[in-house]
Formats: C-alpha cells, structure tokens, sequence
C-alpha cells in the first residue's frame, strides 16, 4: 500500500512536468507548426536600422510571418531582408509595398505589407520591388534642426 | 607555529594539486562506473521510484512556493520600473523571458542542491560511516548499481521537470500581480510575451541548462556522500561541501552556457 501511494504520487510529479511543458510552449511561447507550411519573399531595404531576424511581417496589423534574414547585398549596397510568409496568405499582388514600421514611439520595428492591384500574385522566392525603408529618429531630428537653423 | 622551508611549502603545493586531480578522477571513474557500468537488478524501477519520490517530489514544494513569489515579486519590480518608460505592457515578455532564461534553470538548482543535493550526500554519507555499503558489498550487491545509480537518475530525470514546473508557476504568479493587481491589460500580457519568447532560444536552452545542472548538482552530491570520511564530522563536512560547491558550480557553468547560448560568437 505504501509503495503505491508512492508510485502515484511520482507519477503525478511526471505529469504535473509534462504539462508544464505543453504550458510553456503553447500558452508562453505562443509555438506553431513548422517552417515547411510557409514561403520566403524578399526586399530590398535602403535602411533596415532597427529591424532584426524575428521581427513581424504583418499586413493591416495582422501578423503574417516573420524576418529570417538581414544580409548586406554586395552589388546595390542595399539589405536584403528575407521573409518566411505562411502558406495561406498566398495572395499577394506583385506591386505590393512592403514599408518598414515602428510599433509606438520608440517600440521595435516590424514590416508591414500593403496591396497592390496587380493581377499576377508573388510567388515563393520572388522579389517586392516596392519599398520603403526604415525612418531613422535622428536623421529626422537633424533635418528638423537644420531647418530651424536656415529659417533665423 | 613551526616554520616551513620553501622546499615543504612547494612539496605541499603539490601535493594539493594532485589530490585535486586524484578527487577529479576517482569522480569521473565513479560516476561513469555508476551509470553504465555492468549489472542491474530486476526491480531497479521500483528503487528509481523510491528516489524520485524522494528528490523529485518532496522538492516540489520548496519549488512551488518560491517560484510563486520570484514571479510575483519580478512582476512588481519589473512594472514599476517600466512604468517610468511608459512601457508597463512589456512586463509580461520581461517576467518570462527572465524566468525561462535565467532564474528558472539557476534558481531550481541552488534550491534543488540545498534541499535534495544535501540529504542525498548525508544519507549515502551515513550509509557509509555505518558501514552499510560495505555490508552490501559483502553479500555481493554492488553499492554502485543499488544505492547510488537509482539516485543519480532521480536527480538526471526530477531537476529539469522541477526547473519546468518553477518556470510555469512563476509565470503564473507574475500574471497574477501584473494583471489582476497593477491592472496590466491581460491581452497585451500574453501577447508581448507569445511574441518575444522563441519555443528553440527560450525554452529548450532553458532546459538543456537545467539538464546540465541536473548533472553536474546531484553527481557532486552522491559523489560527496560517497567520498566522505566515516566519521560524523566527515559526514557534516560532505554535507556542506556539496551544498557549497554546487552552488558555485551551477553559478559558474549558468556563466558560460549563457555566454554559449546568448553571446552571438
């Protein structure tokens, strides 16, 4: 009688171990299938300051997939940032913009996808031409000083 | 005090440095001779039942109760911190990624050494200055496979569950000052932390530091108990040795398996 309490009680710790787990991965870490049911678009930044691998692709406010990669491209000088899109969002015209934004004030940046209205619709590994790169606070404040400086 | 020649001061240099490499090897050899070495016994899972029962869950409660109030207490200090940045959202990604990265591994660990760690080297110390591994050994059982294998696995199997068990009941306790005390949006709580917190980088390098510390804390404790004089007083200084070097052995390796595992070589 003794040993099965004990046998009951370890198992409960096993279980109460597993679940904790099954917590941690889907209710902290939010986790969802594999990388196989997504697709990979790129574009081509001339300013990618603030975004990192991992940040959000979303389209009006809803996240659509993630940045994998942010590489220099040695010909344009420009970065090249790679996207893992999910499979079911396959219908994005191909003169969509993609736009690099701020969430809040100073919050992280993320990109954000607006339509186009072409017919033909991007395809895995093909390129959004159409850009806009990130707003750099203190370029902004430097031209905002300058501009005080010439008006006196 | 009697003056010693350089000579003897150099001769005793050495002779520490050996007893250090002889203590190293004598524990490697025991803890691999422990693990795999040849022979088991028919209801070996009932004598890993017994251990896990006795290191896995009657440390639960310890576990329970200060990963409770770690929570809570990051949540407040975390919140009142950002609150002056205006950013009291981000308390939920700040609580659990603390939680998963860092306290939860460490702090399951230091705990796990003084609870579990010391009773284990006290109770194979015991064993041995009563000269019942001895005994064992007389009638052909070999102490290796019968007292201190059962208990390395316990301790292999039950830290990381308890590290998992400490990280969920911390978040948990967090949520419940920032949420339902400070009156952090719920919504914003879980999203933030479901958006910053990676299952790969978070969680699973979280439990690999704990399977490391699982290691690393219940070897030096049997190994302690194992290895200790069998008197009383050795008895004593095994116990507080194990807890002592522990201790500075999971702080020591958390250092390098962050630096491993966060540092961008």
């Amino acid at each position: 009688m003794r040993i099965r309490t004990l046998e009951i009680g370890v198992g409960l710790f096993l279980l109460a171990g597993l679940l904790a787990l099954l917590l941690l991965s889907l209710r902290v870490s939010g986790i969802t299938a594999g990388p196989t049911d997504s697709y990979k678009l790129y574009a081509y930044f001339d300013n990618t300051a603030g975004l990192a691998v991992r940040s959000k692709v979303t389209m009006a406010g809803v996240t659509i997939g993630k940045v994998t990669a942010i590489n220099l491209d040695r010909e344009s000088y420009t970065a090249r940032v790679t996207m893992d899109v999910q499979r079911n969002v396959d219908i994005l015209p191909v003169d969509s913009t993609a736009s690099i934004l701020t969430a809040g004030l100073l919050g992280e940046k993320y990109i954000g996808i607006s339509v186009g209205g072409d017919d033909e619709l991007l395809a895995d590994g093909d390129v959004i031409r159409d850009t806009q790169s990130s707003l750099v606070l203190e370029e902004l404040i430097g031209k905002f000083l300058l501009n005080t400086v010439n008006k006196e | 005090m009697r003056k010693r020649s350089p000579l003897e001061r150099v001769r005793l240099l050495g002779k520490a440095g050996l007893d250090v490499l002889a203590a190293l090897g004598r524990s490697t050899l025991f803890l691999l001779r422990a693990l795999f070495g040849r022979g088991s016994f028919d209801n070996s899972l009932t004598l890993l039942c017994k251990q896990l029962y006795s290191v896995g869950v009657l440390s639960l409660a310890i576990v329970v109760v200060s990963g409770i109030f770690i929570g809570m207490v990051l949540a407040l200090q975390g919140y009142s911190i950002l609150a002056t940045y205006g950013s009291e959202q981000a308390v939920g990604q700040m609580v659990a990624l603390t939680l998963l990265r860092e306290l939860g591994p460490v702090v399951t660990a230091l705990l796990f050494a003084g609870r579990a760690g010391s009773a284990l080297a006290a109770e194979i110390g015991n064993m041995k200055s009563t000269e019942q591994l001895s005994s064992l050994e007389m009638i052909g059982v070999d102490p290796l496979k019968y007292i201190v294998a059962p208990r390395l696995w316990a301790g292999f199997i039950s830290l990381p569950l308890l590290t998992l068990i400490f990280n969920v009941v911390g978040i948990w306790g967090g949520a419940m000052v920032a949420v339902s005390w400070l009156g952090v949006y719920e919504g914003s709580f879980w999203g933030n932390m479901q958006n910053s917190v990676d299952f790969s980088t978070d969680v699973l390098n979280g439990i690999i530091k704990s399977l490391v510390f699982a290691l690393v804390v219940t070897w030096i404790a049997v190994f302690q108990g194992y290895d200790c004089e069998p008197t009383s007083e050795g008895i004593s200084r095994a116990t507080t040795r194990t807890v002592v070097y522990a201790s500075l052995a999971v702080l020591g390796l958390d250092f390098i398996l962050t630096a491993l595992m966060f540092g961008d070589f």
